[in-house]
């Protein structure tokens, strides 16, 4: 376990010293400031009601988050894509690897190191951007906390998944199919809420079938109910059909089997990456 | 070879092979390395050199046979707190200072923090980069990085350490320096086993070697007996018509060079004969020099008998 803890440590140190951390955080202020000013106009605008005002600012909320976890997922896929497959082909595996550390260690050192940084980088950014919303506009979405969890998680499900092909492939090569599939999953997403509102059972398994096999659109959806007002929702459900395929409403929360689903995918994603590393020659 | 034998050894393998794919990189390896011995691995280019040493240290997979390694089976973790390994393509994080590198390395290797300070310093020193400690190892010249490999492989005093081919980017202070180590590690009970195409480096060092081509062992002992116990014998000599030299060929196997006739596998006892007879042929003898066959030639003959 205290190796694990070194490669984690070592992981963060380097995306620090590489100047990762400082780019993010230079980036990620500018942005936050930006949209609080932005968000900070709307009360200002004329002949606006609170209501109005209330409801501008959840959607935009709403994108402002696809923007982050958008952010994340492919920052964090750019991140984990080269991390075995090059120390690999560099030959730093090759100088570590003889010393008493076991393959899934190293493996397992890198995974939480990254994912000690998405979820850090969910929880600080997301916090920020939403504290600067209420400034602007009193607004706050339901549940925050809920919201960003799930945000970090979408992060560290494709990460995850790109750490998998890192094992294997070469970092490109690793890095564009984990972000084909992440799109490919959104627009699998899409096609399951038109499939739900016009009730074609073809549509909606090949939406679900995205939805399973790679869980990152599902877990968006998980995300984008906690930032919805009780009554965008119920104004949503009075729409009926006219929101299909809204990619930024979801109905309901996540039901548990979903969730039950996704800690199972998880677990068996890091599995296969640990098979696939402790049985490739290096 | 049972594994309790196998203990009094630093390095054996049984019939160990490694194949990726159609090529076979390593065709049944068997051998021995004593403790506390230097051990020469020589052969040309694919060999299966780097393949033995990886398969030793347990970065690949063999497809057949067995190895130890101090007396554990290839690849068991608690032993390898007593390997050093340089990788023949060796780098390390150019983010880290080189001190850190090492640091790192007596981290994972499970070395005592107390330890560490002192530990670095020694490798350090033994490899002449103390006064660039604390520089960024992206800023190394090839060359220094790989004296930094050659100290993060002498950490933790080790009881066997593997070297593949550890001066390929060193001058030739560094190449001088890095047999003064070996003889340092031998000198203190290290085994080490030296992967290497320098013959004439192997010939200073290894107490015993092993010749490989194809994947295969095809000489291996001291290096007395590699080069065998004949010698060969120079001539130079003037006035032997082509057929008295052709007659000469009974003395050892002869090589022909005009003034220079260079006999092999002449016993020493029958050079006073040979040179009687040249002059009973009316030749005329201007030197006699003893010849040591050199590792370069012996080396070369093997490879070239193989091919036959
Ligand atoms: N990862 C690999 N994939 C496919 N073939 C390999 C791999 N590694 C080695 N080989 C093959 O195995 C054979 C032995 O290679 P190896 O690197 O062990 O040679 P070597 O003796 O170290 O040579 P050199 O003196 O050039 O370093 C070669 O034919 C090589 O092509
Ligand atoms: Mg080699």
């Amino acid at each position: 376990m205290s190796r694990v803890l070194t490669i984690a440590r070592l992981t963060v140190l380097e995306a620090s010293r590489r100047k990762l951390l400082l780019a993010l955080a230079v980036l990620t202020v500018v942005v936050i400031v930006l949209t609080s000013w932005g968000f900070s106009r709307l009360p200002t605008m004329k002949d606006v009601t609170p209501a109005e005002v209330r409801l501008a600012a959840s959607q935009l909320t709403i994108l402002v988050a696809f923007m982050f976890s958008g952010v994340l997922a492919l920052g964090s896929t750019l991140v984990a894509a080269p991390s075995i497959a090059s120390d690999i082909e560099s030959g730093i595996a090759l100088a570590i690897l003889p010393r008493p550390i076991r393959r899934s260690e190293l493996l397992m050192g890198k995974w939480l190191g990254l994912a000690v940084l998405v979820a850090v980088y969910a929880a600080l950014s997301g916090l920020l951007e939403m504290f600067g919303i209420w400034l602007g506009t009193s607004y706050l979405p339901p549940n925050p906390v809920a919201a960003l969890a799930f945000v970090a998680a979408e992060g560290i499900v494709l990460m995850s998944l790109a750490l998998l092909l890192s094992t294997r492939l070469a970092p490109m090569t690793g890095g564009v199919i984990a972000l084909v599939l992440f799109f490919v999953a959104w627009i699998g997403g899409i096609a399951l809420a038109i499939g739900q509102a016009f009730a074609n059972d073809t549509i909606i398994n090949i939406g679900v079938g995205s939805r399973l096999l790679i869980p990152t659109d599902g877990l968006w959806h998980g995300a984008i109910f906690y930032l919805e007002p009780s009554e965008v929702l119920a104004a949503a459900r009075a729409a009926g059909r006219a929101r299909a395929g809204n990619p930024f409403f979801a109905e309901s929360p996540l039901p548990f089997a979903y969730l039950a689903w996704v800690a199972a995918w998880l677990l068996a994603v890091l599995g296969l990456a640990n098979w696939s590393f402790a049985r490739r020659d290096l | 070879m049972e594994a309790a034998d196998a203990a009094s050894l630093a390095v054996h393998t049984q019939d160990l092979a490694k194949r990726y794919g159609k090529t076979v990189a390593l065709s049944g390896l068997t051998m021995s390395v004593r403790r506390a011995e230097v051990f020469g691995f020589l052969g040309p280019n694919g060999a299966g050199k780097t393949t033995a040493v990886k398969l030793l240290v347990g970065l690949a997979l063999p497809t057949a046979g067995e190895g130890w390694v101090l007396g554990a089976p290839i690849g068991d973790l608690s032993t390898r707190r007593h390997l050093g390994y340089l990788p023949e393509l060796f780098r390390y994080q150019g983010w880290m200072k080189a001190r850190e590198v090492l640091g790192l390395h007596c981290e994972l290797s499970g070395m005592a923090r107390s330890e560490w300070q002192k530990e670095i310093a020694i490798a350090l020193d033994l490899v002449g980069l103390t006064d660039r400690a604390d520089d960024k190892v992206e800023g190394f010249s090839k060359g220094m990085q790989q004296r930094l490999g050659l100290g993060v492989a002498l950490l933790g005093r080790p009881e066997l350490v593997l070297l593949d081919e550890p001066t390929s980017a060193l001058d030739p202070v560094g190449r001088h320096d890095v047999r003064e180590i070996i003889r340092q590690l031998k000198a203190r009970g290290t085994a080490v086993f030296l992967n290497s195409h320098l013959l004439s480096e192997v010939e200073q060092v290894c107490d015993r070697l092993a010749v490989v081509d194809h994947g295969r062992v095809i000489a291996t002992g001291t290096m007395a007996q590699i080069l065998g116990q004949d010698g060969a014998v120079r001539v130079r000599v003037t006035g032997l018509s082509p057929v008295s030299r052709a007659g000469l060929q009974g003395y050892g196997n002869l090589e022909d060079e005009g003034e220079w006739l260079t006999f092999r596998g002449l016993a020493a006892e029958r050079v006073p004969d040979l040179v009687g007879e040249i002059v009973r042929q009316g030749g005329r003898v201007y030197a006699v020099e003893p010849r040591h066959e050199t590792l370069e030639d012996r080396f070369l003959q093997l490879l070239k008998d193989q091919q036959a």
